[in-house]
């Protein structure tokens, strides 16, 4: 099995070849890229034909910022040490260390995006891994089997770094991982809060984010500056407050942006979180959603039905979904999902950055109560004014879809809002049924319709 | 004396059958249309169309609107509305009060939660398992060689019941045949299954919420066996519209007749 395979589709660059390809070329031909795209986007007029407006023109920065990220891992082995660490993990600790970050999920959402993943979620499965386990898994798995991404190649870790307060899943696979590429393993274990965390269960995972502080060390090379942690801490702090502002942009009516937009814009808070030009990114989001905001531009041409995701997107169908819904006057103006990375912003003191990081990633909506993320829900339902929520149950994400049949059950007796289960799965496209899903949500616009 | 003047046809293309019904002013049913479903849906329903407006003296253009698996291949449909409007219009005009509807179809069932003014407020669907559905008996049919018709009646023959524990419609079948083969009696068998549907069908009802009275449409409607279990197990008496299985047609029909308000 995985321990057998070769690594020889991961290569050391030089210093050279990272100066040469990352620092001088690439950097200047994306830049150019992005100029292109600006002037392309600001050329861009509403189309006749097209039941969006046009695009934020700020994308061209998140695509030329996500493409250097990536760019940068093409070339990192040999340069600068790389962590992969799943996307709840304590980054911040490791961006104080210079660490290059890998986030596994990211690639793997991106392979979805770009209709990859079915054919890597194969290599994997034909390696023994089961169906049963989360796409975003065997994505990143078939893809370290083959080699084949469609960011053309990652670096080798010489870490991991893995938190369990999304799920279970991680654990037992960077543990693939780490016998995969023979590198040492820190594991975050996050007791699952039934309420708000104890004393005790800050101080243990406090403990561990201490303890891990060595090991990182040792690997980086270099020793830890607790001043550079509080920075990153800062940066992070102030990334998530933006992230909040942007996506609480969508209170408004007409919405500036969809929650599909959300999707592609949340890159940037998961990848580069404690990065200042994240920082400067959500910055020059939000100018231009206030932008959007006083010409009473909407994101959807005409907004007749706001609507709540719940769950993951489906990434492969993201681009269908928002234009079939937005021809349908369904503008799906919030998740729960982009939320994550923005409400617990007010957790993060930079001043106390190993206890406040603790809080943080005790913290993510995915290891509280089914209860805690039914009221979340209907929170938003009030403040963002929506009229139904599609509940998207994910076939692979087992902690995210447990106790939706429920919640869903609450917000229709509740609140008397329709809300549709809609069975699929982040990245497998074998587990969507087109048909079906059709006749689900068809049927729950009908019925938003038949309550105006 | 001159013909009521048709004012709205609905179509019905279904999994299993295809249904019309053409409607007048007031909403009264004036002719329909009922068969087996062929692979080309479009020629079909044209084709039925044709013969119906025919038959009714339709010369101009109706408002057509279309629902079923098939509603987006209906050439002449000037809107689709999905069966789960469709049915909850149809059943609500013909008995005139919300409470909980049950289309059991040839390949999905549903259960719809009417508001008191007859609009859908919340539903649930089985179409990703036969087993929940009229398939489930047409297939048993076949391979107990008992005429579709015959089913619920054969099964209420007797008052034993043989339980049949596969969850699923393929599986079933060899635990028929080994049933079959033990000596078993058919109607005991029978019964078993229709129970193992029943249960399905009111584990969805119970899902969305029972709120009374408990309503049937659709092909299984037709089949007593399934009404009385459902009673049974919900002590709910079933109330059944005039036509179950041209419900989805004639609520199509109607909205038809209403221009663009659903329901
Ligand atoms: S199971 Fe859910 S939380 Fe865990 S990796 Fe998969 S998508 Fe993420």
């Amino acid at each position: 099995m995985t321990e057998t395979t070769p690594l020889s589709h991961y290569v050391r660059s030089s210093r050279l070849d990272y100066q040469l390809r990352y620092e001088l070329l690439g950097k200047a031909l994306l830049r150019v890229q992005r100029w292109r795209d600006q002037r392309k986007l600001a050329g861009l007029r509403p189309r006749e034909d097209s039941v969006l407006n046009p695009p934020l023109r700020c994308v061209a920065y998140m695509k030329e910022m996500m493409s250097r990220h990536y760019l940068e891992g093409r070339y990192a082995n040999g340069v600068r040490k790389v962590a992969w660490v799943t996307s709840g993990a304590p980054a911040e600790l490791l961006k104080a260390l210079d660490f290059f970050l890998i986030y596994p999920e990211n690639h793997a959402a991106l392979c979805g995006v770009r209709r990859k993943a079915e054919s890597l979620c194969e290599e994997a499965e034909h390696d023994g891994y089961s169906r049963d386990i989360c796409s975003y898994g065997r994505t990143d798995i078939g893809a370290m089997l083959s080699g084949k991404t469609p960011a053309g190649r990652l670096p080798r870790p010489d870490l991991l770094l893995c938190c369990t307060n999304i799920c279970q899943t991680v654990l037992y696979w960077y543990r693939v991982l780490a016998a995969h590429f023979g590198c040492p393993l820190i594991l975050i274990d996050t007791p699952f809060l039934y309420h708000e965390a104890e004393a005790h269960q800050v101080a243990y995972v406090q403990r561990q984010l201490e303890e891990m502080v060595s090991v990182a060390e040792q690997v980086a090379g270099r020793s830890f500056s607790e001043r550079s942690f509080m920075q990153v801490v800062d940066h992070s702090r102030r990334a998530s407050e933006l992230w909040l502002e942007v996506l609480n942009r969508s209170r408004h009516r007409p919405a500036p942006m969809t929650a599909f937009d959300g999707f592609i814009h949340m890159g940037p808070i998961v990848d580069m979180r404690g990065d200042p030009e994240t920082t400067d990114y959500y910055e020059r989001m939000l100018d231009e959603l206030d932008e959007r905001i006083r010409n009473g531009v909407g994101a959807i041409k005409e907004e007749r039905y706001r609507v709540l995701w719940d769950n993951l997107p489906i990434w492969y169908k993201i681009g269908d979904f928002s234009k079939w819904l937005g021809g349908h006057g369904v503008n799906v103006v919030a998740s729960t999902y982009t939320y994550a990375w923005g409400e617990l912003s007010p957790m993060i003191d930079p001043s106390k950055p190993f206890e406040s990081m603790a809080r943080v990633y005790l913290h993510p909506i995915l290891n509280r109560s089914t209860g805690h993320k039914l009221s979340s829900m209907q929170r938003m339902v009030d403040e963002f004014h929506l009229d139904g929520v599609i509940l998207h149950s994910d076939r692979s994400c087992k902690p995210y879809s447990l106790g939706q049949i429920d919640q869903r059950d609450h917000l229709v007796q509740e609140m008397g809002i329709p809300a549709l289960l809609l069975e699929a799965d982040h990245n497998d496209p074998r587990a969507y049924a087109e048909e079906q899903s059709t006749q689900r949500l068809e049927a729950f616009i009908e019925m938003m319709e038949a309550r105006a | 004396m001159s013909k009521p003047e048709v004012v709205a046809i609905g179509t019905d293309a279904g999994s299993t059958t295809c249904k019309l019904v053409a409607v007048g002013q007031g909403g009264e049913v004036l002719g329909s249309r009922l068969e087996a479903t062929q692979p080309h849906i479009e020629l079909q329903v044209g084709e039925l169309l044709g013969q119906l407006r025919s038959e009714l003296g339709v010369d101009g253009p109706v408002p057509c609107v279309a629902t079923g698996y098939g509603r987006k291949l209906v050439k002449d449909a000037t809107r689709s509305v999905t069966e789960i409007t469709c049915h909850a219009r149809g059943v609500f005009r013909d008995l005139g009060h919300g409470g909980t509807l049950v289309d059991i179809g040839g390949q999905d069932s549903k259960v719809i939660r009417l508001g008191n003014n007859g609009k859908p407020v919340d539903f649930m669907m089985n179409d990703k398992c036969a087993a929940g559905t009229g398939r489930f008996l047409e297939y048993t049919s076949a391979r107990l060689g008992v005429p579709i018709d015959e089913l619920g009646r054969r099964a209420l023959s007797t008052d034993r019941e043989e339980p049949i524990t596969s969850t699923c419609t393929v599986f079933a079948e060899s635990e028929i045949i080994s049933l079959l083969a033990r000596g078993v009696a058919l109607e005991a068998i029978l019964r078993g299954l229709h129970r193992a549907l029943v249960g399905r069908i009111v584990a969805m009802v119970h899902n969305v919420g029972l709120t009374p009275p408990l309503m049937l449409s659709g092909g299984v409607a037709h089949n007593e066996a399934v009404r009385a279990l459902i009673e049974e197990a919900t002590g709910e008496r079933v109330l059944l519209p005039r036509e179950p299985q041209l419900m989805g047609a004639y609520g199509a029909a109607l909205l038809g007749t209403e221009g663009k308000s659903a329901a």
